[in-house]
């Protein structure tokens, strides 16, 4: 709960309502995303993410 | 009495730092505990380490704060892809697990982590989360020696910024002016890093380290892929590089700009074409870094400069920026890098968010840098026993007259003493040092001692009242982040054959009286040594002097390519078993090679993955 308070403050203050599409899309399919890979490792020869 | 805990973590370099009352009492780098070079995982060890040091439990911390804003990163994240779509989706892909089950809820992760320090630690209200880039600036502008600077930041990428310019003044810090994703010096600096066939955010001081070898051939070529404006800020024509949403730095179009493929380290040696390289980078990386220095200080009128970021790091642009004599004063973080930025959200949460006064030392607040672990003479000779080690113990006296007779008999020799270096350089600490008279030194240390490329540069470490003699510089220079040239009389003409010679061949003319310590373009970056903040290594310089005449020595840091400098008297060990050092003098205590068991002699030249 405190996540979901702290995001929509961040969100306010940033005025990035645009992203709320998004962020929800990543809610109902980020778990395809999770569940879909077989170990997390990080990928990126130069860790900007 | 008030604590803040720092945390830097989960990208490269974590670290932790401690502050109470507004004093840097500890601080650590995670790499040292775990053995893994840039280690980015949670700092366990350097909390407990920075813990202990200050005796106190994590449930006693006051404050703790975390070095940047996961949310704003997270938004940049998003931003990017969205701008770059469809590109990217391979990216999107990897990166988004990566967010979903962790990163984004980095409070939760931190908390819990936290909480296996101490059963007592119950609650997250006490969590901060500062700015990466103000992190940055908070740790070069307020353990600086000044009461007003103007903050020049510059890195890969924070959350959204690349560059950053500051005005600090007092206990205040503001961000001006800011250069945002994907326009990066650092990350142009990177994408060359990578093309050289070196390895990304460990490789940029051997392309560093190659520019003198060089020509800026490609210099014209390079500002088709930048556009600097006048005042310094730049933007880069992203048609070129490939990581703002891809999994390598640059793309095809940047390989046929420069006609060849990034070069495999595994099977292609570096050639003429990598040293032009990385001279053209080197050149241009110096133009932007001085336009903006040039630009910030008329703007402002402030006549003292602070650095910090992964491209305070490239000590040849802050050579160059001193040289300029654009501000009167300029002093860098150390701990340029993202482990700086532990520190430098601790005291921005000191003094920006609490308001606390700011104490201006003439000197400087980071002590020396000496900040990390230390070990007493009873805990070293008792590791050293435990080990089979065989040692002999001196009294001070011997202790700094033999070390000076084994340097001035060209021994190599690993010097562990007092407290470990916060920040990437041995400062005389855990360091490796050398006679920089003999014109062998730098290929043997480089390759028997190192096991690294034989191109790459030794520093000097020299007495301050002898800099002005020695070097074309005139300044402090604690912490080896300006680079300057040996003075004329130092130096030794090259005849006209030599100056034919191309690349590393030019690396066996003696072009000095130093030559281990000169680079071929007659330069060295160098540290400064007074007796207040390491009073050991500089009587040990002095003796070397009075012996020699000489008031420098090659200072390298304590480990070989690869491996993160040591940390106990156990690295410490290991390290002089599996190399060719020739003494290890760790406290009161020194070690002979000669004179150890040879079952303690590996092959340690494999033990650690080349960076």
């Amino acid at each position: 709960m405190n996540f979901l308070i702290e995001l929509y403050q961040f969100l306010k203050v940033r005025k990035k309502w645009w992203l709320i599409p998004i962020l929800l899309f990543l809610c109902l399919f980020g778990w395809l995303f999770v569940f879909t890979q077989g170990t997390v490792v990080a990928p990126f020869i130069y860790t900007i993410f | 009495m008030s604590s803040i805990l720092g945390i830097s973590a989960f990208y490269h370099d974590s670290a932790a730092c401690i502050l109470i009352d507004g004093k840097i009492i500890a601080a650590a780098q995670e790499e040292r505990f775990t053995r893994i070079k840039h280690d980015p995982k949670y700092p366990y060890n350097a909390i407990e380490f920075v813990l202990k040091f200050s005796n106190l439990k994590l449930s006693e911390v006051d404050q703790i704060v975390f070095f940047e804003k996961p949310f704003l990163k997270f938004e940049r994240l998003l931003e990017t892809y969205v701008a770059f779509a469809p590109r990217g989706i391979t990216s999107f892909a990897k990166a988004i697990p990566l967010w979903i089950k962790e990163k984004l809820f980095q409070k939760k992760l931190l908390f819990n982590k936290l909480k296996s320090h101490d059963v007592n630690y119950k609650s997250d209200q006490n969590i901060n989360f500062s700015d990466h880039h103000l992190s940055h600036a908070a740790s070069a502008f307020f353990p600086s020696p000044f009461d007003e600077a103007v903050v020049l930041t510059a890195d890969g990428v924070g959350e959204w910024a690349t560059t950053t310019v500051a005005i600090g003044k007092k206990n205040n810090l503001e961000i001006k002016k800011e250069i945002h994703f994907p326009h990066s010096l650092g990350l142009l600096y990177s994408a060359f890093t990578y093309y050289s066939g070196f390895k990304v955010n460990s490789g940029e001081y051997k392309l560093m380290g190659l520019a003198p070898y060089g020509n800026p051939i490609y210099e014209e070529k390079i500002k088709t892929l930048i556009d600097i404006k006048e005042d310094g800020t730049f933007r880069l024509d992203q048609k070129y590089f490939n990581y703002a949403t891809g999994l390598t730095m640059t793309n095809k179009k940047f390989n046929d700009l420069f006609g060849q493929r990034p070069r495999d380290p595994s099977n292609e040696k570096i050639t003429q074409f990598h040293m032009d390289i990385a001279a053209s980078i080197q050149k241009v990386t110096e133009e932007v870094m001085i336009k903006l220095a040039k630009s910030v200080r008329k703007e402002y009128g402030i006549k003292n400069l602070c650095l910090a970021g992964g491209v305070a790091l490239n000590c040849v642009a802050n050579g160059k920026i001193l040289k300029e004599k654009i501000f009167d004063n300029i002093w860098i973080q150390p701990a340029a890098g993202d482990a700086g930025g532990s520190l430098g959200a601790a005291l921005a949460l000191w003094h920006i968010e609490q308001g606390e006064k700011r104490e201006v030392n003439s000197d400087d607040n980071m002590k020396g840098s000496y900040l990390g672990t230390e070990f007493s003479q009873e805990e070293i000779e008792k590791e050293l026993k435990s080990i089979g080690a065989n040692f002999d113990r001196v009294n001070y006296e011997d202790l700094i007259n033999k070390t000076s007779e084994f340097l001035s008999n060209q021994k190599v020799i690993g010097w562990f003493q007092g407290r470990m270096e916060f920040g990437p350089r041995a400062l005389g600490g855990r360091s490796i040092i050398g006679d920089p008279r003999s014109d062998k030194m730098q290929k043997n240390l480089n390759l028997k001692v190192k096991y690294r490329e034989s191109f790459r540069p030794f520093a000097p470490s020299v007495l301050r009242d002898d800099v002005s003699k020695w070097f074309d510089i005139n300044v402090d220079s604690p912490y080896m982040l300006m680079v300057a040239n040996i003075n004329s009389d130092k130096k030794i003409k090259m005849s006209e054959d030599q100056k034919k010679l191309f690349g590393i061949d030019k690396l066996n003319v003696k072009r000095s009286e130093i030559p281990a310590v000169t680079h071929v373009d007659y330069s060295a970056r160098i540290q400064t040594v007074n007796t207040k903040d390491n009073k050991r290594y500089y009587d040990l310089i002095s003796k070397f002097k009075e012996k020699t005449g000489c008031p420098v020595i090659v200072n390298t840091s304590f480990n070989v390519r690869g491996e993160p400098i040591v940390n106990t008297p156990t690295d410490a060990f290991n390290c002089f078993m599996g190399t060719e050092l020739d003494y290890l003098v760790i406290g009161n205590c020194i070690l002979d090679k000669k004179k150890q068991n040879s079952k303690f002699k590996k092959d340690y030249k494999s033990e650690f993955e080349l960076d």
